[in-house]
């Protein structure tokens, strides 16, 4: 069954070809992912390297919460499930079905941020600043620039989900998925690295 | 275009959630190798089966793959390129070696 | 209802656009405008690089006197000006120019298509870049004044204000090239993505023309190490604005690092700009040859290799930065192999040249020019890849004249070969012969005058970051003052030859002589279509049955044979 959404007037040929055999959205969005493993790898090799010669930070890492770093995996793990519930949904052409499961993401999106910022709040009323040391000022940036994307994947999911609600662009649901797919493995690495590793 | 066959995602993020808990229950063992092993080993599975499953690179062009290996393999020389400098910040006295034998 | 299949749904093609100014120029989604909208942008912030060139070059030549058409220049000015000079130059003219402009006009007329697939994502690369350069140019203007750590920005010195004395223009700076690497990499992924799926039917792997590949090779170069920049980045940035302490020794970071993560981008960024240019030369090459691109496969897998072998060589600028000696015999021989790819390139277009019936046309001129210039600095470059003769040239003019040789060829010559050569599609006219040999020759030698007594200099010991020889004794002698004073005097003849080309490039746009559909009687698909090309480029849609040089083939009525033609 092929899905198409409200018909327009012409379309590109520039979209209309297919040399590669994956639509031009798809490829582009794995071109970003790709672009952004260099972005977080960067972070992670250097907070490595330091973690690496600081045998001492073990002690810091101590002070994270590993219940609410747990919590958020699960949360981000179920998060992923409805992303790919909605491709399903996509795939088979029922967009409010899609939108209704991007609206989950969405909302467990807005659990993860939640969680996250009851844990900001702890550590700091505990004195664990960003300027404690560097370990303390890697987990900050680290886990913020993720926040960050997880911030910018709701407003995406926002955006498609209205789009899927109308039954257009429903070819948008898959790429968003895999753009919060990426969001989720990124912290299923941090996870290890800022809450296990102590 | 793609022909998707969609796998049992319930089962998969079920799967996840057990490997999940798996890797909380390694700090009970007290052993910091072990511990490192599992929480990484799981790491990389979970974030393995994500990427087949959720993401379809298992059904994708094998082209994304290898996208998605070079970035990670340019990580791993980034990091080793740099690892004898940033984690020696001891200093291995150079300099004073040569002057030694001067 | 498991298997399924997916097609996205047409997309609107951006209608004919008709509208006003503002629509046609300013918001337009065609690939053409936004390449001139680039190039328009890269030519101004090149000028303004030049002229801060002038200004410190005087202060070098004459230190301490007033600068005719600036006043004295300061310390705290002279670090800012070099600073931004380098930040322009790289960020703000070489890579709109090479990259984006060219990218973004020769691309979809190339493989055939009627514009980028993201034409919007496009216009917001451009409108995103347009902001950087506006934040950069706000830095000089903040209290405080521009920021001064060089370009490479090494911490500690740029790490801390109260180090810098730059507290506002050090984070608006880091923040303006964020905002161009964001641009780069949306435009860099339209690109890509455009050459991957949207070829014209025909179009194979080997009948790209190569300036395509390079500029597409580039693009995927500067994506895979800009990430780490972006990383240190923002560790930067939470240094200068929040007070952490990655790269401050005392309290626990490592300068190294940054080092580390700014030539892991740095040292590739070198190729991305330079794949282009060397792009534009075997483009220019065999059509003024009439003659056959000489190893294409060749050109084109050594350009896979230089740019795998990039992402190896990095530590080469930091030889003496105190890095493990062990590494620094590793980065050593990987920079030495490194140059012969790129010779393999050049022997290419050598061998392209031999025999072929030259005509000095304009575009021929510059792209000789690129090969004989680019080679002394490819050369010069050898010592400086050593790790031996590094540890006592590093951080001198030789240095600086010699990645100017690589940079100016790159930049700013295959720049205007690309410019004289593509100009007839853009415009529709031609350019002005004339003004245009002025403009070569008063371009070409003054620029050779500028470095070559610079790599004296430096051979001599001149250090890079001073900002007043007067200061030094030994440095002071008259002998290599006069050697800065003629440098000086050539970078104001090299900046006064570019008034011809402004004149001949806004005169010829609309009193130039008419330029026929394929003036250089070239073979690759731009020239297939109207003069200048119609939004939408092709009148219908275009195939493609053979390579991209087929010059001068045998029994053939005319000496070449373009890439749409049937046999």
């Amino acid at each position: 069954m092929s899905v198409h959404a409200a018909t327009l007037d012409h379309e590109s040929l520039a979209c209309r070809r297919c040399a590669s055999g994956i639509p031009a959205g798809r490829l582009a969005l794995w071109w970003v992912v790709t672009s952004e493993i260099v972005i977080f790898g960067g972070l992670l090799a250097s907070y490595l390297l330091f973690r690496l010669r600081h045998v001492s930070w073990g002690e810091e890492a101590a002070h994270t919460n590993t219940l609410a770093g747990a919590t958020n995996t699960l949360v981000l793990l179920t998060s992923s499930l409805f992303a790919v519930l909605a491709h399903r949904c996509a795939t088979q052409g029922d967009g409010r079905g899609a939108s209704r499961f991007l609206r989950f993401t969405i909302a467990l999106g807005g659990v993860f941020l939640i969680v996250k910022a009851l844990e900001y709040t702890g550590e700091i009323h505990h004195g664990y600043t960003l300027l404690r040391g560097t370990f303390w000022s890697f987990y900050y940036v680290a886990t913020g620039l993720h926040a960050l994307h997880v911030v910018a994947g709701m407003i995406a999911m926002a955006v498609v989900s209205v789009g899927a609600g109308r039954g257009r662009q429903l070819q948008r649901v898959e790429l968003v998925g895999i753009y919060w797919h990426f969001v989720d493995v990124v912290w299923i690495f941090l996870f290890p690295l800022f809450y296990i590793a102590k | 275009m793609t022909t998707l066959t969609h796998p049992k995602y319930g089962a998969i993020w079920f799967t996840l959630v057990v490997l999940l808990g798996i890797s909380l229950l390694g700090p009970l063992t007290g052993s910091t190798a072990f511990v490192l092993l599992l929480a990484f080993g799981i790491a990389v599975v979970k974030a393995g089966m994500v990427a087949a499953w959720f993401m379809h690179l298992a059904v994708e062009r094998r082209l994304i793959w290898f996208l998605m290996i070079t970035a990670l393999a340019l990580m791993a020389v980034l990091f080793f390129g740099v690892a004898p400098d940033v984690m020696r910040d001891q200093g291995q006295n150079w300099g004073a070696l040569a002057a030694g034998k001067n | 209802m498991n298997a399924v299949t997916l097609t996205p749904p047409p997309v609107t093609a951006p209608a004919p656009v008709r509208g006003s100014f503002w629509s046609r120029y300013v918001f337009s989604t065609d690939h053409k405008v936004i390449a001139l909208q680039y190039l328009f942008t890269g030519m101004a912030m090149g000028v303004l690089g030049g002229l801060m060139a002038y200004v410190f070059r005087m202060q070098l030549a004459y230190p301490g006197e007033s600068v005719p058409g600036f006043g004295v220049v300061s310390p705290g000015k002279y670090n800012s000006l070099v600073t931004l000079h380098g930040t322009i130059m790289i960020f703000w003219m070489a890579m709109p120019i090479l990259i984006a402009a060219l990218g973004n006009y020769l691309i979809p007329l190339m493989i055939g298509c009627d514009d980028m697939v993201f034409p919007r994502l496009n216009r917001l690369s451009y409108q995103i870049f347009l902001l950087s350069a506006v934040v950069l140019l706000a830095s000089l203007a903040v209290p405080g004044g521009g920021f001064g750590g060089a370009w490479t920005a090494y911490p500690p010195l740029s790490s801390r204000g109260i180090w810098n004395h730059t507290p506002l223009g050090a984070p608006l700076w880091l923040l303006a090239v964020a905002l161009e690497i964001v641009a780069f990499l949306m435009g860099g992924i339209n690109f890509i993505t455009t050459l991957m799926n949207s070829r014209a039917p025909g179009m194979r792997m080997h009948d790209i023309p190569i300036v395509v590949w390079m500029i597409v090779v580039a693009s995927v170069l500067f994506m895979g190490s800009v990430g780490p920049l972006v990383a240190g980045a923002v560790m930067m940035l939470m240094d200068q604005v929040a007070g952490t302490a990655f790269f401050d020794p005392a309290r626990g970071g490592d300068p190294l690092l940054w080092q580390h993560l700014f030539w892991f981008f740095g040292h590739p960024e070198v190729y991305v700009v330079l794949l282009p240019a060397l792009g534009v030369v075997a483009e220019i090459i065999t059509v003024f040859a009439r003659k056959k691109l000489f190893g294409y496969r060749t050109i084109l897998y050594t350009t896979f290799t230089t740019a795998v072998l990039s992402f190896f060589v990095w530590a080469h600028h930091q030889f003496v930065a105190g890095i493990d000696p062990r590494m620094a015999h590793i980065f050593t021989i990987t920079t030495l192999l490194i140059s012969v790819p790129i010779a393999e390139m050049i022997f290419s277009f050598i061998a392209t040249l031999y025999g072929g019936s030259i005509t000095l046309e304009l575009p021929m001129l510059w792209a000789l020019g690129f090969l004989a210039d680019f080679l002394l600095g490819g050369v010069t470059g050898i010592y400086l890849g050593s790790s031996g003769t590094d540890i006592y040239l590093h951080d001198t003019y030789f240095v600086l004249a010699h990645f100017h040789y690589t940079f100016v060829p790159i930049a700013v010559i295959a720049g205007f070969a690309a410019v004289y050569h593509w100009y007839p599609k853009m415009f529709g006219r031609h350019m002005n012969k004339t003004l245009g040999h002025l403009h070569f020759w008063g371009t070409v030698l003054p620029f050779n005058g500028i470095f070559i007594p610079l790599f004296l200099t430096g051979l001599a010991g001149d250090h890079r970051r001073i900002y007043s020889y007067a200061l030094f004794k030994e440095l002071a002698r008259p002998e290599l003052q006069q050697l800065r004073v003629f440098a000086t005097i050539c970078t104001v003849i090299m900046l006064l030859f570019q008034t011809p080309f402004f004149i001949n490039f806004f005169y010829s746009m609309f009193r130039g002589a008419k330029a026929a559909d394929n003036p250089w009687r070239a073979t690759t698909l731009e020239w297939a279509t109207a003069t200048p090309p119609p939004h939408g480029n092709f009148p219908h849609e275009i195939a493609v049955y053979r390579g991209p040089y087929e010059y001068s083939v045998p029994g053939r009525p005319v000496d070449f044979w373009p890439q749409h033609e049937p046999a």
